[in-house]
Parts: C-alpha cells; sequence; structure tokens
C-alpha cells in the first residue's frame, strides 16, 4: 500500500512546510488553526484552572480566610467564565473538530479557510477583552451576568466582559456554520451521509446549536450593555423592565451550550470504541441521530435553570418533562456504546482509558441532570453544591474527559509522535480518581445544603470540602501529566506512522502528519463506516501490518 | 498568472471545480443570515413581550413616530433592493460599466436612508424620548411613563442595529465597487456580488418588518 511509503520518507508535510512565524499566524490550513486554537485553550485552561484552585484553597477551611468575599466573587466568575468561553466552547470543535471534519470527509481544507481563521482571531480579540476585564479588577456577576446585578451594581468591568464574550461568540458562529457548509458540500465522492462517521454527525449538530444559539447570546450581551452604558430599561424593574427575561434569553443560549461542550465529545467516544472493540458501533443510525435529537431538545428545556426564579407553574411542569425527553438520547449514546464493547476484541490503550471514565462520569452527570430536572427536587438542590457537582459532572467529567480522549487519539495523527503509553494510562487513572474525589463531595455537600458561591461555610462540611480540595490537587496533576509527556513526545516520542491503531476512517489513510493538502489524491469511498471486519479480515491484515 | 482565465484564478485550491465553490459560499451566506434572523429575533421576542405588558405605553411610544419619514425610507431601501437585483444581474451578464452604476445608486439610496434615520433620531433627542436621564415624556394615558422609555429602549435598540448592519452593507458595497472597477468579476465568476446582494436583501426585509412594528401598528389606536 502507498500509505507504508509514506511513513519511511521523510516528506513535506503541515508541520515542516514552513517554519517562519508569519506562516503560521497568516495561515489558512485547517490543521494548523487548529493547533492555533489549541495552544490558546491550554492557555486559557490553565488560567481558570488557577482560579479553580485558589477557590478549592479557600474552602479548605470553613472561615473566609484567605481571600476576602468580594474576592472570592470575582474568582469563581472568572473561572467560569475563562473556562466556558474560552475553553470549553472552543475546546473540541476548534481544536479537533478544525484538525479532523476535513481529513475524516476527505477534503483538502474547511469551505472557508479564511473564515477559519478570521474566527481564530476573533476568539483572540474576545479574549483579550475578557482578559482586560480579568486584569481591571475582574468581574463578580457570576459568568451569567443576571440582572439587575450586572447592569446596575457591580463595581467591576461589566462591559469590557460581557463585550469580549459578544466578540468570542462569533468566532463560535463561523466555526459552526463552517463545519456545516464544509460536511454538506465538501465530502469526498462516495461518501454519502450514512457512511459518515459518528464524530462529524456529532459536529454537525453542536454546530447546529452554534449557528442557532450564539446569536441570541449576542444580542442578550448587546442589551445588557446598552443598559449599563445608557440606563435603557429592558432589564431594569425599577423602571418597568423584566429582570425574567434576560434569563429567558440568556439560558436560551446557554443550555444548548451545555451540549455545544458536550455533543463534540460525544462523537469522539463513538470514534474511540469502535475502534478498540474492533467493531461497527451499535446501531449507528442511532447514535447519530441522537446528536441531532439532543441539538434539538436541547432548544426547549431552557426555563429549567429558572423554577425557582418567579416562573408559572405551569411553564416549570413542562419544562420539567421537555427536560426528561433529552435524557432519551443520551441514553440511547450510552446504551449503544456499552453494547459496542460487548463482545468486542478490546484492547485497554489509553485513550479507551479515557473513554471508560468518560462513560462513568457522563453517567453520573447525566442521571443528576434528571434528578435536577424534577421540580420538586431540583426545589431542594437550587443554588447548591448539588449544581455545581451536577455540571462539573457533566463539564469537566465528561466534555474535558472526552477531549482529552481524543487528544490521546488523534495526538499521533496531528504530531506523528507516540506518547508513552504508560504516563497516558497513569494520568487517566488520576483524573477519574481526582475528578470523583473532587466532586463528588459535593454532591453530598449540595444535598446537605451548603449553598454555592460563598466563601465561608458551617464547620459541619469542612470534612467533604477537604476531600473536594484533596481531589482538585490530584485531578490538577491529572491534567497537567498530559501537557508534559505530550510536550516529550514532540521530540522523544516513536515515530507513528500513518495508522497506529490501525483504525478505520479517512484521516488514517494518510501520513502522520498529514500533508499540507491532506491527500495526495482525493480519496473515493466504496466502503461503509466502520468497517473494521474488513479491516481485520486475514488477508487486509497482513496488509496494513507491512 | 497571466495565462491563467479568470474563471480558474478565481477556483479556491480546496474546491473542485468552481460550482462547488459557489454552492459553498451560497449555503454559508444563507446559514448565516438564519443566524440574523435569531440575532434579531431576540429583539423582536423582547418587543412582542413588553407590547403585551404596556399595550397603552406602546401605543403612546409609537404615535410619536414620523410616518412621513418611516415612509420615506421605506420607499428608499424598497428601491436599494431593486438596484441591488440590477447590479447582481449586471454583474452576471458581465456588464461591468452598468455592475458600478448599480452598486453606486444602492450606495446612495443606502446613505439617504441613515441620513434620514438621522434625522429622526436627532428629532428624538429634542423631544426628550431618548432614554437616560434625559428622557421625558408627557402624556394623558393611564401609564407608567417609564414604559414608554422601555418602548424607546426598544426602538433604538432595534433600528440602531439595523442601521449598524446598513453600515456594514455600505463597507461591502463599496469593497464590491472597488472589486468590480478593478475588473475582478466575469460571467463565470460573480459570487460575491450575489452574496453582498443576499446580505443586503435581509437588511431590508428587517426594516420591512420594523417599519410597521414601530410606526404603523398602534397609530390609529386610542389608547
Amino acid at each position: 500500500m502507498e500509505t507504508t511509503n509514506l511513513s519511511t520518507e521523510k516528506k513535506t508535510n503541515y508541520l515542516n512546510a514552513d517554519y517562519s512565524i508569519k506562516s503560521w499566524l497568516l495561515t489558512t490550513d485547517h490543521k494548523r488553526i487548529g493547533l492555533l486554537y489549541l495552544a490558546s485553550i491550554t492557555v486559557f485552561f490553565l488560567l481558570g484552572g488557577i482560579f479553580a484552585m485558589l477557590i478549592r484553597l479557600e474552602l479548605l477551611t470553613p472561615a473566609g480566610d484567605l481571600v476576602l468575599a468580594d474576592t472570592y466573587n470575582k474568582l469563581f466568575t472568572m473561572h467560569g467564565v475563562v473556562m466556558i468561553f474560552l475553553f470549553l466552547i472552543p475546546s473540541v470543535p476548534a481544536v479537533l473538530g478544525n484538525f479532523l471534519v476535513p481529513l475524516m470527509i476527505g477534503a483538502k481544507d474547511l469551505a472557508m479557510p479564511k473564515l477559519n481563521l478570521a474566527s481564530w482571531y476573533i476568539f483572540i480579540v474576545g479574549a483579550g477583552f475578557i482578559l482586560y476585564a480579568i486584569l481591571t479588577g475582574g468581574l463578580d456577576t457570576g459568568w451569567t451576568f443576571y440582572t439587575p446585578y450586572a447592569t446596575t451594581y457591580s463595581n467591576t468591568n461589566v462591559v469590557s466582559a460581557a463585550l469580549g464574550v459578544f466578540i468570542t461568540g462569533f468566532s463560535s458562529i463561523f466555526t459552526g456554520l463552517n463545519i456545516i457548509v464544509t460536511v454538506h458540500k465538501m465530502r469526498a465522492p462516495g461518501l454519502t451521509w450514512r457512511r459518515l462517521p459518528l464524530f462529524i454527525w456529532a459536529h454537525y449538530a453542536a454546530s447546529v446549536i452554534m449557528v442557532l444559539g450564539t446569536p441570541v447570546l449576542a444580542i442578550t450581551i448587546v442589551l445588557v450593555a446598552l443598559e449599563r452604558l445608557f440606563h435603557f430599561g429592558i432589564f431594569d424593574a425599577r423602571l418597568g423592565g423584566d429582570p425574567l427575561l434576560f434569563q429567558h434569553l440568556f439560558w436560551f443560549y446557554s443550555h444548548p451550550a451545555v451540549y455545544i461542550m458536550v455533543l463534540p465529545g460525544m462523537g469522539i467516544i463513538s470514534e474511540i470504541i469502535a475502534c478498540f472493540a474492533r467493531k461497527r458501533p451499535f446501531g449507528y443510525d442511532f447514535v447519530a441521530m441522537s446528536s441531532i435529537a439532543i441539538a434539538v431538545l436541547g432548544f426547549l428545556v431552557w426555563a429549567h435553570h429558572m423554577y425557582v426564579a418567579g416562573i408559572s407553574t405551569y411553564a416549570a411542569m413542562i419544562f420539567s418533562l421537555l427536560t426528561f425527553f433529552v435524557a432519551i438520547p443520551s441514553a440511547v449514546k450510552v446504551f449503544n456504546w456499552t453494547a459496542t464493547l460487548y463482545k468486542g476484541s478490546i484492547t485497554f490503550a489509553s485513550p479507551l482509558l479515557y473513554v471508560f471514565a468518560y462513560i462513568g462520569l457522563f453517567m453520573v452527570g447525566g442521571l443528576t441532570g434528571v434528578f435536577l430536572a424534577a421540580v420538586g427536587i431540583d426545589l431542594h438542590v437550587t443554588d447548591t453544591y448539588f449544581v455545581v457537582a451536577h455540571f462539573h459532572y457533566v463539564m469537566v467529567g465528561a466534555s474535558v474527559t472526552a477531549f482529552l480522549a481524543g487528544m490521546h487519539f488523534w495526538w499521533p495523527k496531528i504530531t506523528g509522535k507516540m506518547y508513552p503509553e504508560f504516563a497516558a494510562k497513569i494520568s487517566g487513572l488520576l483524573v477519574f480518581c481526582g475528578f470523583n474525589l473532587t466532586f463528588f463531595p459535593q454532591f453530598l455537600l449540595g444535598y446537605l445544603g451548603m449553598p454555592r458561591r460563598y466563601h465561608a461555610y458551617p464547620p459541619e462540611f469542612q470534612v467533604l470540602n477537604v476531600l473536594s480540595t484533596a481531589g482538585a490537587s490530584i485531578l490538577a496533576i491529572g491534567f497537567l501529566l498530559p501537557m508534559l509527556y505530550f510536550a516529550w513526545s514532540l521530540r522523544y516520542g516513536k515515530d507513528a506512522g500513518p495508522n497506529p491503531f490501525n483504525a478505520a476512517g479517512l484521516e488514517w489513510q494518510t501520513a502522520s502528519p498529514p500533508p499540507t493538502y491532506n491527500f495526495e489524491e482525493t480519496p473515493v469511498v466504496t466502503w461503509e463506516a466502520y468497517n473494521y471486519d474488513e479491516i481485520d479480515s486475514p488477508q487486509k491484515g497482513v496488509e496494513v501490518a507491512g | 498568472m497571466p495565462d491563467s482565465t479568470p474563471a480558474v484564478h478565481n477556483l479556491k485550491h480546496h474546491f473542485a471545480d468552481l460550482e462547488q465553490q459557489k454552492d459553498s459560499s451560497t449555503f454559508a451566506m444563507w446559514l448565516f443570515l438564519v443566524t440574523e434572523i435569531m440575532f434579531f429575533g431576540g429583539l423582536f421576542a423582547a418587543y412582542l413581550i413588553y407590547r403585551l405588558y404596556y399595550f397603552n405605553a406602546w401605543v403612546a411610544g409609537s404615535q410619536t413616530m414620523e410616518i412621513k419619514l418611516g415612509a420615506i425610507n421605506t420607499a428608499v431601501l424598497i428601491c436599494s433592493s431593486l438596484t441591488m437585483v440590477l447590479a447582481v444581474h449586471s454583474a452576471k451578464l458581465g456588464n461591468r460599466k452598468l455592475t458600478s452604476l448599480f452598486l453606486i445608486l444602492t450606495l446612495v439610496l443606502g446613505f439617504t436612508f441613515l441620513g434620514v434615520k438621522a434625522v429622526e433620531y436627532h428629532g428624538h433627542w429634542e423631544h426628550h424620548e431618548v432614554p437616560g436621564a434625559n428622557f421625558h415624556f408627557e402624556h394623558e394615558g393611564n401609564f407608567d411613563p417609564n414604559q414608554v422609555q422601555i418602548f424607546f429602549s426598544l426602538y433604538f435598540a432595534m433600528t440602531g442595529m439595523h442601521a449598524f448592519h446598513m453600515i456594514i452593507g455600505g463597507g461591502l458595497l463599496l469593497w464590491l465597487l472597488i472589486s468590480n472597477l478593478r475588473g475582478r468579476f466575469s460571467t463565470e465568476y460573480n459570487t460575491p456580488v450575489e452574496m453582498v446582494g443576499l446580505y443586503w436583501h435581509f437588511v431590508d426585509l428587517v426594516w420591512i418588518y420594523l417599519f410597521p412594528l414601530l410606526y404603523l401598528i398602534s397609530h390609529h389606536h386610542n389608547g
């Protein structure tokens, strides 16, 4: 096969084609833009992580002794804003999606390469405004910017932070738009919709949310800024405005935004399970359609964030019911993943360990989400650590773990180098244990009534808080380790070859790292997705091994 | 470069042919317009809700509008949509001179709209109808003047966002004009003209909703 030639010769690829800084900053290559995003979000992840550690340190003792109450308000706000808008939203789609979508569908690039680069610059400009707000006194509104606090009372730099969120929103819109157009118009000959990798389906669904949801957040933020700057009364109850309208508009985006953070990760899980179980995912059509179902249902549940805000009982009941519905496509995914593993030829490689961690954590996060969807339970635990634990299980336990799983799985493709497998397994274990130790005690704290967003608490909660802080330290090491051994592998890692995991999918049929235009020739697809039976059949097996 | 025909020169490396390239651009533009609908949708939702809350204030606010100026502006925008279509048509026929002419006409009409809008804004300022410390509203109806302030908040947010889109449209038209004068467009390649056309029509269409909602709908209602 010609792929073997590619691995032995030293070929020009997208990384060594040009080393100048200009060639990176003006690149329109989706693979390089993916790496620009990777570098940026890694910085923001570390920044958000520092805020998280300060929060956990303050909560080590019941007294508010490390930081002042106001500082604490700023810490959790900046932790939320940085992690959500500057890390989680772009993490999978703008890094792995950017890198892999064209490769997986046999295209030379995304449909709009310049728009793709522009979206990175827009992201950086938006991030600049958020950093400016952080450096000039911080922000203390909570990441939710609730009015009237954000519009009238907060003395922090709300306008700059809001502007930053507004601007980064456009980068997300453009990434989503690019992915949708690319999937529609750039597929290789023979690559029909039902032959698409599930990673593509998941990104397509998430992109629909980015395109439909983000503009609503944008206009909401414009109104908040107008209210703060020019005293528009739209959300100000003193002037006859309605603060609840803000919450409706905000959550109309920000609930679906959770699925922007989760869906692309689910695509990663489907790819990795199929590869390391050597099987076509059980119920391909159902897994694909469940992504679309999550995207659609995700838009119909926003007011479950507002049960105690003063919406009518009937509205709460409807939103509660609709929220239960989201559990169905989510459960379809989990059941189908586990059914794929059933009787598969499983290799316990590190990406799969992350996937196992993901499935466990996502189930806890998802099921506690069903608790919270029930109005009665939600009234009891609203604004407690139960909620904090729930959404961290989904957004860190699921999304970040999936991101790490994907980074391990495709790192050889991105860089052409293998990471040290043993270290990867250790870090996977640390992430899983550290995460549970950090956040499981928070379910208990919340259920016992500890409210979120306070810097001091009654002494009887201390044991659980100490456990949580201890877990956070382990989790931090689990997150830092991959950064170290990934960097190490760039220099010392073994050459990966085009397809180290013997995986199906077009991205594995080109060199690692891929050439600038991805494929020597545009591939023609004549097989179904996940044809592991064919790949592993004896005569084909010899070819790949050679 | 000199030996390549304009059509091949305009084909980006990652597309198989011009048709795929044009399909992608068109699809992307329509998707972008969907995001714009969601963007303005937030404002329209707020309008709807407060109109239901504060109907009497809405009537009073609506009655302060200069219908004549609004109507003139509506006519101006509809004409600009016509000249835009003609510009797209001329570009497809490869008639460079006519394309430039219609682009200039569209630009002029666009700026006419903005000029009239500025006159209206100035009038609102003079009558203390701009929200904030300067706001003052005399009326006989049985409602809180703050409610009219919310009407004006939404009026300025909606027409302001619309005007902002017009200004961006003006910049795009100017860019098209320069590109056209440099001979970038031909019968084979005129996608940018068509795409900006779509955008321009969308912005016009927003106004077609704003005019009745803000000026006409409650004009003859006796609060």
